[in-house]
């Protein structure tokens, strides 16, 4: 699962939904095992419209959660068009590229902040079904 | 219950069948393409039902999120393209943020729940995580399959058990020659003193017996297994239901589930929808 995914995902017991913390997801930073694919390819347009897309605040706290709290409190504005981008906001979308895309957790656990509810990743796959008595 | 039925004729059999129908399905629907090829660069979207995941790759410039309800399809998926990114959820309680999505797709996907009330909530769910605004791709199997060699036509019964059968996997293993009988020679008694011959002859008796016995079991139990064999391969055939959809029905359900149709037609035996999230 890439780490971008992490920005889509909630607590999938409908009940959480009343709640402000069935998002985003709490990752066990112990528990989780992380892999980084460089072969995904570097496409600034696709990753600017993306950014536009994604909140940053989860961005925060799941990269917190995997032990990185390097990144910036505040969602980076890069300008639109991509051939008026600085060598510094190159820089950062590079950096961004290479967490959201390519790092994926290849196994792992999460749980939801509300309901505690621990959801798997094995082999790269999150399993968000519930068992018969949350569904 | 309608969700143990689902159970039974729906999840159980798509994991069961999961590698076989994995390598039917590789050819993408013209319409489908279409639709994903129409979203704007970076969009985000859902494929709710994404099976093996083919519908993943079409647009490069979108990220598609892929859910199943099989784990075994969403297996077959991340092997053929571990860059798709898929997870297991129902789509009944999908786990990603709602009102979110640029758009969303689901393909032969909400003619497997088994009552009306059940399509227009799962549809009316998949819809509440697009962004008002956002369009969402339905296909359903059609009732009037004219041309297919299936044969479904107006008037029939919507509910149906269609059946999937499974590869034999075992092929050549019964084609054993028939057992030759062993004529059984006589003891030679020439060295066997006279007056111990009746008995030799009497325990030669038994364990012929005992030998003949030995081989009826071995029969009966190599008879047991071809049997089982037999059941296995009807087992192999599998039923998952489907609500056939009628001309008209799947807007009707799209409306009920609070959306509006902005297309709808007929490819390859599926009606399809292009709703809008209002």
């Amino acid at each position: 699962m890439k780490f971008l995914t992490t920005n889509f995902l909630k607590c999938s017991v409908s009940a959480c939904d009343i709640s402000n913390d069935n998002f985003p997801l709490q990752y066990d930073g112990s528990k989780c095992k992380l892999v980084q694919n460089e072969d995904i390819e570097f496409r600034p347009e696709f990753l600017l419209n993306i950014l536009d897309r994604i909140e940053w605040s989860a961005i925060l706290q799941v990269a917190a959660d995997l032990g990185n709290t390097s990144l910036p409190p505040n969602k980076p504005k890069l300008n639109i068009n991509v051939d008026e981008l600085t060598e510094e906001e190159q820089i950062i979308l590079r950096d961004l590229h290479t967490l959201l895309l390519q790092t994926s957790i290849v196994e792992g656990e999460m749980k939801c902040k509300n309901c505690g509810h621990v959801y798997y990743i094995k082999n790269s796959i999150p399993n968000l079904l519930l068992p018969p008595h949350l569904a | 219950m309608a969700s143990a039925k689902e159970e039974e004729y729906v999840h159980k059999v798509y994991n069961e069948i999961a590698s076989h129908f994995s390598q039917t399905r590789y050819k993408p629907w013209p319409i489908v393409t279409k639709f994903l090829n129409d979203q704007t660069m970076g969009s985000i979207g859902i494929d709710v039902g994404c099976g093996n995941g083919k519908y993943l790759n079409i647009n490069p410039d979108v990220f598609i999120i892929g859910s199943d309800r099989s784990d075994g399809l969403i297996s077959c998926a991340h092997e053929i393209n571990n860059d798709y990114n898929v997870l297991v959820a129902d789509g009944m309680n999908l786990p990603h943020r709602d009102n979110t999505f640029d758009f969303a797709i689901s393909i032969a996907v909400v003619h497997h729940w088994t009552t009306r009330e059940r399509r227009i909530q799962a549809i009316n769910h998949t819809l509440s995580k697009v962004k008002v605004g956002g369009q969402f791709l339905i296909y359903c199997w059609a009732l009037e399959q004219g041309s297919s060699r299936r044969g479904y036509h107006e008037g029939m019964e919507q509910d149906v058990f269609v059946p999937w059968v499974l590869q034999e996997k075992n092929k050549g293993s019964s084609t054993q020659g028939k057992k030759k009988k062993k004529s059984i020679a006589k003891p030679d008694l020439t060295a066997i003193p006279p007056h111990e011959r009746a008995d030799f002859m009497a325990k030669w008796k038994e364990d012929q017996e005992k030998l003949r016995q030995e081989e009826l079991k071995k029969e009966q139990e190599e008879e047991e297994s071809k049997q089982k064999k037999e059941e296995e391969k009807a087992d192999a055939t599998k039923y998952r239901f489907y609500h056939l959809y009628r001309e008209g029905e799947l807007e009707e359900d799209c409306i009920s589930a609070g959306a509006e149709v902005v297309s709808t037609g007929y490819e390859k035996d599926n009606w399809y929808v292009i709703a809008k999230k209002l």
